[in-house]
């Protein structure tokens, strides 16, 4: 296997006394699509701004592209594409202007990043807005245009972090799209996400963070068979029933969650244990059965959910 | 994969010329307000020389220092003008590109290094200083208030008064996590006293004892005498000019360096 193109081992970010990032370890290989899930706060754009050589680490080695970012960091952000979670893009400027400025930064030529932007203003489907203020632009079009400028230097590997918060659910899909086709062409990715179904669908491998650490890693469809059932039968009898019902029922399935709002059975065989539980007479309000997901996997993990 | 040896030939280029990105980006964006600075860059020096030069000078017949009094107030003017874009300069749109605007952060994750972006940034004001510098001292030639041989050494002289306030005040915006009225707290407690303490419409002899000391730690004051003495000759020492040529360098100088430090913290924490 050739050399990875991130190495952190135990990276640990402090801000203060506050500890962000408590040190993880992990490694993405060229080509690889890798994902951070975990809730707000979880120290998910704090690794993602060390990786990108704009945060200093407070300790624990870090390689990326084969360099240190605390010595080599102009030399790592010129071979990085960079989406932040936060939209930055220049009010001032027009649509490509921003483009061409941004591709300027890595010393690329007038004539070079002209022709790249119009390339990128093609890929990110905004053509027609070029001469347009950033401003009016929809948010998915700011997150698409974010995306567009982070190419302009042809990067070796792609960070972004919440790629599609804060989106509808068309501009997502528009979004993911875009990002498929990245992968396609063999474009690392390295990207966060609260999203579970985001992560499933963009990563073929993702570690679980949470308060700084690592709890899991692995391909979305190993960390589900590892820490969750194949279905997941979803209950609800009403908030002040819940509790109640859930002894009674507490010997069906694998294991179970008890939610506020419903309660959660991890189960081979979803459609079976709902007809023991009718059969004993606690008819839910509405059930559901369902193929785990990773937010299950979270919520073992943790207790909590993925959005609260 | 490249290797480390070719990619940090790559980044070569922007390692040399990022400063240069980092103005031509702010040359761009000023487009959006060109005329705001060419507009205030011919308006201002109008207005001042029509009131002062005009309606003030015929109050003051026998003239200060020996010259008429538009001669002796023509160097405070340019100076205090394009000191007080500087103090502008190095307050907001610092501030904005760190919280509003974030276009630091956007620059910073590119090749380019903090240092690049505030040398950038400096170089885009220079020109910027210049310009406004250069209308406002083609007025003054023209109302006959300066002598073009020697005054136009005035133009550095007051791009260097603008970098000796803007440096100490960038290196304090560049830490701010927001304005919460402090700007408009330096406009008023820091920058309109100097402007009125300086030695600009009287001779800083003629101000309280006790208000001296403001002339003296005021940039407008050193940048003043200095545009009088290169306007029309020697009104002081030769060692004392040098003192305020030393005094606004120091502040530039070591403004800048904090400036700096400022920027670095906040781009990599
Ligand atoms: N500049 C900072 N100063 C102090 N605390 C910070 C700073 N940036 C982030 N944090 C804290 O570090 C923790 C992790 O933040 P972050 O990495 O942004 O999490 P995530 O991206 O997973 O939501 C949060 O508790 C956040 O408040
Ligand atoms: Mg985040």
């Amino acid at each position: 296997m050739s050399e990875p193109v991130i190495r952190a081992e135990n990276i640990v970010k402090k801000y203060g006394d506050f500890v962000a990032v408590d040190g993880i370890s992990f490694e993405v290989q060229r080509g690889e699509s890798f994902g951070l899930l975990g809730p707000n706060g979880a120290g998910k754009s704090t690794t993602m701004k060390m990786i990108a050589a704009v945060s200093t680490r407070t300790s624990g080695n870090l390689e990326v592209l084969g360099m240190d970012p605390n010595t080599d960091g102009p030399a790592i952000r010129s071979q990085l594409g960079v989406v932040p979670q936060e939209d930055n893009l220049d009010q001032e400027l027009r649509v490509r202007e921003n483009l061409i400025t941004y591709g300027r930064f890595f010393g690329m030529s007038h004539a070079a990043v002209a022709k790249r932007a119009d390339e990128l203003l093609e890929f990110a489907q905004l053509t027609d807005r070029a001469k347009s203020k950033v401003e009016p632009l929809s948010g998915g079009m700011k997150r698409r245009l974010t995306i567009a400028r982070s190419l302009m230097n042809d990067p070796q590997m792609l960070l972004l972090d919440e790629p599609t918060t804060g989106l509808d659910p068309q501009a997502r899909h528009i979004l993911w799209d875009r990002l498929f086709r990245l992968k396609e062409q063999g474009t690392t990715l390295v990207l966060t996400t609260h999203y579970m179904d985001e992560a499933e669908q963009l990563s073929d491998r993702i570690i679980v963070v949470d308060k700084g650490a690592i709890m899991a890693e692995g391909s979305p469809a190993q960390l589900i068979r590892q820490y969750s059932s194949k279905e997941v039968l979803e209950v609800r009898y009403g908030s002040d029933k819940n509790k109640t019902v859930a002894k009674s029922i507490a010997d069906i399935g694998e294991r179970q969650e008890i939610l506020p709002d419903r309660i959660l059975i991890y189960s081979d065989n979803g459609e079976r244990d709902l007809a023991v539980i009718t059969n004993r007479g606690h008819h839910p309000t509405t059930s559901l059965v369902r193929r785990s997901s990773l937010e299950d996997v979270f919520l073992r993990l943790t207790g909590r959910t993925l959005v609260e | 994969m490249k290797n480390v040896a070719d990619i940090k030939a790559d980044a070569e280029k922007p390692r040399r010329w990022g400063w240069w990105y980092v103005a031509e980006l702010r040359l761009r964006e000023m487009r959006g307000y060109v005329s705001y600075v060419v507009t205030s860059s011919f308006g201002n020096p109008l207005m001042y020389l029509l009131a002062l030069g005009i309606g003030l000078a015929n109050l003051i017949p026998q003239g200060i220092e020996g010259v008429p009094f538009l001669v002796f107030v023509a160097p405070a003017l340019l100076m205090s003008t394009i000191l007080t874009v500087g103090a502008e300069e190095g307050m907001y749109p610092v501030l904005s590109g760190f919280k509003w605007h974030k276009v630091f952060f956007a620059i910073h994750a590119t090749p380019i290094t903090p240092g690049q972006i505030v040398g950038g940034f400096l170089v885009h004001l220079t020109i910027r200083f210049a310009f406004t510098a250069g209308v406002f001292f083609g007025f003054l030639v023209a109302f006959g208030a300066v002598p073009f041989a020697s005054g136009w050494l005035m133009i550095p002289i007051a791009i260097l008064g603008a970098f000796s306030i803007l440096t100490p005040l960038g290196a304090y915006a560049a830490r701010l996590e927001d304005d919460t009225g402090q700007f408009a707290l330096i406009q008023r407690l820091v920058v309109m006293p100097m402007f009125l303490f300086s030695g600009t419409f009287f001779p800083l002899s003629d101000v309280p004892d006790w208000l001296e000391w403001v002339g003296w730690v005021s940039p407008l004051w050193h940048a003043t005498q200095l545009g009088r003495t290169v306007s029309y000759g020697a009104i002081e020492p030769i060692w004392l000019s040098a003192t305020h040529l030393l005094i606004l360098v120091a502040y530039a100088v070591i403004g800048g360096y904090f400036m700096h430090r400022s920027f670095v913290a906040r781009l990599t924490r």
